[in-house]
C-alpha cells in the first residue's frame, strides 16, 4: 500500500493538470454546443429578417417604377396587361370581402362552440369533440378549395341562380367553416383558464349556466377570446388556395360577395403559375402585394396585442 | 299571504325564463357543432363518392396525362415523399435545438425575449409569404432553383415554430428534480440534455414533428410560389443513376410536383372528368393528414396516461 502511495505521489502533480485540462476542454465543448444551440434558436429571427428584407428590397425596386400614390389610389390592378395599372385597392377589397364573409361565419359559430364546450358540454363530449376539432385543423386547404368550387358553389347556385361560377361568397363561407376550429379551440382554452371560483360564486348567487357563461366567464376570458379572433382574422386574410380555386382571379374593386374577384394571395399564385422572368416588374408586383399582406396581418396582430393588454383580467 | 304567493310565482317565472335560456343556448351550441360537423361530413362524402372509383393501382403508378382517365399521381406522391424527407432533415434538428436552447440554456434577457416573440409571430405569418421568402432566398439568392431542395427548406421554415413550441412544452413537463439530480452528480448541461431531457421529452417532440409534417404535406401556396411545375411526367433521378458525375443527391435539384399541387391543377381545369381525379387525390391527401394528426393526438393522450414522474 505504501508502495502504491509512493508511486502515486510523484505523479500527483501532472495528474492535477491533466484534470484541469480535461475540465477546460469539457468547458469549451459546452460553450461550443451552447453556441450551436443558440444559432438554431436564432433561425427564427433570421427568417423574420429575411422575410422583411426580401419583401422590402424587391418592393423598393417596384416603387421606383410605380409611384406610391398610384399604388394606393389607382382603382385597377392589371400589371400583366399591355395597359398596366398598379392599384392595390381591387386586391384589398377582394381580400377584405372574402375575409369578412369568412369571419361572419366563423366568429359566431366559433364563439358559440367554445362557450358550449367549456360551460355546457359534459366532459365526455368535450374530450371527444376537442381532438376532432384538432383533426379538422390539419385538413389541407386545397381540399377546402375543391369543396368550395364543386360543392358549395353549385349548392348556392340552386338558391341564387344568377350567382357566377367563381364568387367570393362560397370562398368566404368555406374559409369560415375552415377557421371555426382555430377560433373555438383557442377561445375554449381561454375560457377553461378562468378559475372555477368565479363560476362557483356566480352559481351561488343563483345564476344559471347561460348567465354565468355570458356575464362571468366570457368577460373574464375576453383577452384570450380576442386573441382567438385575431388568429382567425390572420388566417382568413392570408388564406390562399380556397380563394385561388373558388373566387376567380379577376381583381375587381367591389365589396359585393356574389361577384368573383381576386385577392392578394390569389394574385401571387396566379403570377407564380405564369412563370414570370426573374427581375421584371411583373415579378416585383408579387413582392409589393406580399408586403401589403404582411402589413395587413401585422396591423391585426398589433390590434390584437393592444386589445389583450387593454382587457386583460387579473384574477 | 296573497302577496307572498304572488312573489313566489313571479320568482318562479324568472327562474323558468332563465332556465329556458339555458336550454336554448344548449341547443344552439349543439346545433352549431352539428352544422360544422355535417358540413365536413358532406365534404368527405362528396369527395369519397367522386374520388374513390378512380382509386386504383394504376392511379398510383401513372404519370399525369392530358386524358383524365389515364392520369395518375406517381410524380406527385414521389415528389411529396422527397420534399418531406428534406423538410424533416432540416426542420427537426433546428427545431429541437432551438427548443432545448430556449428551455435549458437561455437566460432571461432581451435576446431571449426577441427570439420568443419571433417564434410566436412567425406562426401567424401567412404561408404564401414563406413562398415569397423562398423565391427570393432559396430559388434566386442561393441558386437552388425550383427544386425539391428549395421546397423542402421552405416547408422546414414553415413548420419550425410548430416543432419549437411542442419541444418546449414537452421539456417543460419534465420535473425539476430530474435536472437537480443530474447536476448533483456533476453532469454538464449538455450531458443533462443529451442523456435525460431529450430522451424523456422524445415522444412529445415526436408528436409535434408529426403535426408539423401533416401540415407541411397539405401546404400548397408556398410551393406554388417557388415555382413547382404542375405537369411532370418523369421522376427525379435515382441516386447514382445516369452519367458518371451523377451523385447521391442529384434528386435534390430536380423539378418536382407534390400532391396538393397536382390536385390544384386538376381542380382548376374546366373538364369535369379531371375533377374526379382531383377528388381521388384529395381523398388520399386527407386520409394521410388525418392519419398523421390522429397518430399525434393518440400519442399525446397515451403519454399523458402513462407517465408517472
Amino acid at each position: 500500500m505504501s508502495a502504491s502511495l509512493a508511486a502515486a505521489a510523484p505523479a500527483s502533480l501532472p495528474v492535477t493538470s491533466e484534470r484541469l485540462k480535461k475540465k477546460r476542454t469539457r468547458h469549451m465543448k459546452e460553450q461550443v454546443i451552447e453556441a450551436l444551440l443558440f444559432f438554431a434558436a436564432c433561425v427564427s429571427v433570421f427568417t423574420t429578417v429575411a422575410i422583411l428584407y426580401i419583401l422590402v428590397s424587391e418592393s423598393l425596386v417596384f416603387f421606383e417604377h410605380v409611384p406610391l400614390f398610384d399604388f394606393l389610389t389607382d382603382t385597377q390592378w392589371t400589371p400583366l396587361f399591355a395597359d398596366a395599372h398598379y392599384g392595390i385597392l381591387p386586391l384589398l377589397s377582394g381580400t377584405l370581402t372574402v375575409a369578412g364573409v369568412g369571419l361572419l361565419v366563423a366568429i359566431p359559430l366559433g364563439t358559440i362552440i367554445a362557450i358550449y364546450l367549456s360551460e355546457f358540454a359534459s366532459t365526455r363530449v368535450r374530450e371527444t369533440v376537442k381532438p376532432f376539432l384538432e383533426l379538422l385543423e390539419g385538413i389541407p386547404t386545397i381540399v377546402y378549395g375543391y369543396f368550395a368550387l364543386l360543392f358549395v358553389t353549385p349548392l348556392l347556385q340552386m338558391i341564387f341562380p344568377e350567382l357566377p361560377g367563381f364568387n367570393m361568397l362560397s370562398a368566404g363561407l368555406v374559409i369560415g367553416v375552415m377557421i371555426v376550429p382555430y377560433i373555438s379551440s383557442v377561445a375554449e382554452d381561454a375560457m377553461r383558464a378562468v378559475p372555477m371560483a368565479l363560476r362557483e360564486a356566480s352559481y351561488a348567487t343563483g345564476a344559471t349556466r347561460f348567465q354565468t357563461a355570458i356575464k362571468v366567464v366570457t368577460p373574464s376570458a375576453i383577452s384570450g377570446i380576442a386573441a382567438a379572433y385575431i388568429l382567425g382574422v390572420s388566417r382568413a386574410v392570408g388564406e390562399t388556395m380556397v380563394v385561388a380555386v373558388a373566387a376567380g382571379m379577376q381583381p375587381k374593386l367591389t365589396f359585393d360577395p356574389t361577384e368573383g374577384a381576386g385577392t392578394i394571395t390569389a394574385y401571387i399564385v396566379q403570377v407564380a403559375l405564369g412563370d414570370l422572368p426573374h427581375g421584371e416588374i411583373g415579378y416585383q408586383t408579387i413582392f409589393a402585394a406580399g408586403l401589403v399582406l404582411v402589413l395587413l396581418t401585422l396591423l391585426f396582430n398589433i390590434l390584437g396585442y393592444w386589445l389583450r393588454r387593454k382587457f386583460r383580467e387579473a384574477y | 299571504m296573497d302577496n307572498h304567493s304572488a312573489n313566489l310565482s313571479r320568482i318562479r317565472t324568472v327562474i323558468r325564463r332563465a332556465k329556458r335560456w339555458d336550454m336554448i343556448f344548449g341547443l344552439t351550441g349543439l346545433l352549431a357543432m352539428m352544422l360544422c360537423v355535417l358540413t365536413l361530413v358532406a365534404l368527405f362524402a362528396q369527395m369519397a363518392i367522386d374520388g374513390v372509383p378512380r382509386l386504383s393501382w394504376d392511379f398510383l403508378t401513372s404519370f399525369p396525362s392530358r386524358r383524365p382517365g389515364q392520369a395518375g399521381i406517381l410524380s406527385a406522391w414521389v415528389g411529396t415523399v422527397l420534399v418531406m424527407l428534406v423538410t424533416v432533415t432540416a426542420a427537426v434538428p433546428f427545431g429541437v435545438a432551438a427548443g432545448v436552447y430556449l428551455e435549458e440554456y437561455a437566460r432571461k434577457n432581451w435576446v431571449t425575449d426577441i427570439i420568443e416573440i419571433n417564434v410566436t409571430n412567425l406562426a401567424g405569418v401567412p404561408s404564401i409569404i414563406y413562398g415569397l421568402l423562398a423565391l427570393g432566398i432559396f430559388v434566386y439568392g442561393f441558386g437552388f432553383g425550383q427544386s425539391i431542395l428549395s421546397a423542402g427548406l421552405t416547408l422546414a421554415l414553415l413548420i419550425l415554430p410548430v416543432i419549437i413550441v411542442s419541444t418546449r412544452e414537452a421539456i417543460r413537463a419534465i420535473p425539476q428534480a430530474v435536472r437537480e439530480a443530474a447536476y448533483a452528480c456533476g453532469c454538464t448541461t449538455w450531458q443533462l440534455v443529451r442523456d435525460h431531457i431529450v430522451p424523456y421529452s422524445g415522444a412529445g417532440i415526436l408528436t409535434g414533428v408529426i403535426i408539423g409534417m401533416a401540415r407541411a404535406i397539405g401546404e400548397t401556396a408556398p410551393i406554388i410560389t417557388i415555382g413547382a411545375l404542375t405537369f411532370i411526367a418523369f421522376l427525379p433521378p435515382a441516386p447514382f443513376a445516369g452519367e458518371p458525375p451523377a451523385g447521391l443527391f442529384d434528386w435534390l435539384f430536380a423539378p418536382f410536383t407534390v400532391m396538393p399541387i397536382q390536385m390544384f391543377n386538376w381542380v382548376s381545369r374546366p373538364d369535369p372528368n379531371f375533377h374526379y381525379n382531383a377528388a381521388a387525390a384529395g381523398f388520399i391527401l386527407v386520409f394521410m393528414t388525418l392519419a398523421m394528426n390522429g397518430l399525434a393526438i393518440w400519442l399525446r393522450y397515451r403519454l399523458r396516461r402513462n407517465i408517472k414522474w
